[in-house]
Order: structure tokens, then sequence, then C-alpha cells
């Protein structure tokens, strides 16, 4: 595996951080500006498109709402594959991926819960109420507080990385419960209507703004998922050398005496 | 309290958590950044470069 002359696939010549940070490095520049684009463009949508003729301008919140809902899960499924890469593949990007992807995750949880509560006080009259779907979303994100808690609190990367791994596996359970919350359970959230068999049960009106936030806030995520992980990278190339330089000092200590000897 | 309200603090929290993620990614990537550049310049090496000269 050490051995780079043979030509490793692109899964596996990922597993070199030096690769990746050449190759995230090439690819940053250009996800940010198409990330900044989409934002202009879906944010002209999200106030240029007509009002619901129920919910007047309230339903412009959905546009920011239900993509930092998706996003929420998508991060959290990014997340299980990347444990999946630490537990099974050993992939030593992946113990750096669902590490830099957490916080992420969590901000854009915290995100959807603020949101809808900002949703939920004049349409439904109240800031919160504890239905299935938003009972199971606070979960969520008490999940990646959780993971956080964990990753920080013990100190071998390796180590955290493992743990962090099987308490993200045994909280993907959670992803099908909040997806079919609403079907399953009597709840004051209405049911789907963009991820529907029968196709979105939603007016183009709102689709349109919709769709290009969703795509906006994806990107997003993926720009500053690649950011973290190379944060992540410097973060351990440091405690890296820190330990070597440590490591040498402690020898040459030890060798001291015996050098003045001499 | 309008619905202009519901919608603008929405839009304003929103954008808030984004600007603390960015701001924050930036810092902790510039911070790093100069650790690094430190730690190179007083000489320190990764274990990787002390294995590819002592390894077996």
């Amino acid at each position: 595996m050490r051995d780079q002359r043979s030509k490793p696939g692109l899964f596996s010549g990922l597993a070199n951080p030096t690769r990746f940070l050449s190759l995230s490095g090439r690819v940053l520049p250009f996800m940010t500006g198409i990330t900044l684009l989409l934002f202009a463009f879906g944010l002209y949508l999200c106030f240029s498109t007509e009002a619901d003729y129920q919910q007047g301008d309230t339903v412009r919140i959905m546009y920011v709402h239900v993509p930092a809902a998706w996003l929420s899960m998508m991060c959290y499924m990014v997340m299980a594959v990347a444990a999946l890469g630490t537990l099974v593949w050993r992939h030593p990007l992946a113990d750096v991926a669902h590490k830099a992807a957490a916080p992420i995750g969590a901000a854009f949880t915290f995100l959807a819960l603020l949101t809808g509560s900002l949703w939920g006080k004049p349409m439904w009259g109240a800031w919160w109420v504890w239905d299935a779907r938003l009972t199971s979303v606070f979960i969520l994100f008490l999940m990646y507080l959780g993971i956080i808690a964990l990753n920080r609190a013990v100190d071998d990367p390796g180590r955290a990385a493992r743990l962090a791994s099987i308490l993200i596996l045994v909280g993907v359970v959670n992803i099908p419960i909040i997806k079919f919350s609403v079907d399953w359970w009597n709840t004051l959230h209405q049911p789907a209507s963009v991820m529907r068999l029968d196709g979105p049960a939603i007016d183009p009106e709102f689709l349109r703004p919709l769709a290009v936030m969703a795509l906006a806030y994806t990107f997003a995520f993926f720009t500053m998922h690649l950011v973290a992980m190379r944060n992540e990278i410097f973060r351990r190339r440091v405690a890296a050398m820190r330990k070597v330089a440590a490591n040498r000092a402690g020898r040459k200590a030890a060798v001291q005496p015996v050098k003045e000897g001499r | 309290m309008d619905h202009a309200f519901f919608v603008f603090s929405s839009y304003g929290a929103s954008a808030l958590v984004f600007c603390a993620l960015v701001l924050w990614l930036m810092l902790d990537g510039r911070a790093r950044k100069r650790e690094l550049a430190a730690l190179e310049k007083s000489g320190a090496r990764r274990r990787s470069d002390h294995n590819a000269k002592d390894g077996p």
C-alpha cells in the first residue's frame, strides 16, 4: 500500500493526503464560484417569485428552510459513508471526512430548526411542537453535537475516528425515521411535497427557487466540507510534526550525558 | 409581528450562520497554515519523512 510507484485508483489515490490537498486546492476556486453564482440566482428567484395565496410572503421561508433540512440529512449520509470508509476500508481520508463534516451538518440542522420555528409561529401559531418530524430532527441535532464532542474527547485521532464511526452508523437509523415520520405518525408538519413517487405536488412557481437554492446549499456544503477537510489535514500534520519534534528532543536529552562524557 | 419579520429573520439567521461557518473555516485554515510554516521553519519534520529515511 505504501508503494506509490504502482498506479492507484482515484479512491485509493486520495489516501495520500498530499495528493488530496493538491487536487482539492485546484477544485476549490471553481466550487466557490459556482456556489456564489447559484446563491445570487437563487436569492433573486426567492424574492422575485410570487407569494402563496394562503401563506403570503412566509412561503419564502421555505426556500431557506427546506434546503437546510435536506442538507442536514445528506451531510449525515455523507458521514455514514465516511464512517464505513473508516471501519471497513480504513481509508485515511474517511476519518478526516466525517470529523470535518460534523460541525457543518450541525449548522445546517440548527438552521432547519430555527427557520422552521420562524415559519411555524406565523403559520401554526407555535414556535415549537413536539411532533414526530420536529422531534426526530432535534435528535439529529443532538447526534451531531454528540459526534463532535466524542471526536474532541478522545486524543488519539485514529481511536476517535473509530468510536465516532460506530456512533454515526448507529445514528443512521434516525434518517429514515425523519424522512417517514410525517407518514408514520400524525404530525403538524406537512408530508413530503417535492420528493414524492408521483412527482412534486408543488407549483413550479415555488419549485424553481427551491430547486436553485437546494443546489446552492449542496454546493456550499461540499465546498465548506472540502475546506474543513483540508484544515483537519493541516491540524494533523501540525500534531504529527510536534510529536516528532518532541520525540527528537527527548532522544537528544537522553544521549546528551554520553556525548558530554566523550 | 407581520410576515415580513419572520421572512427576514429566517434569511438573516441563515446568512449569519453561513458567514460564521465561512469565517471559522478561513480563520482555522489560516491559523493551521501559520503553525505549519513555523514548524517547518524550525526544522520539524513529519513521521513520514522520518520513516523514509530511517525505515526498514
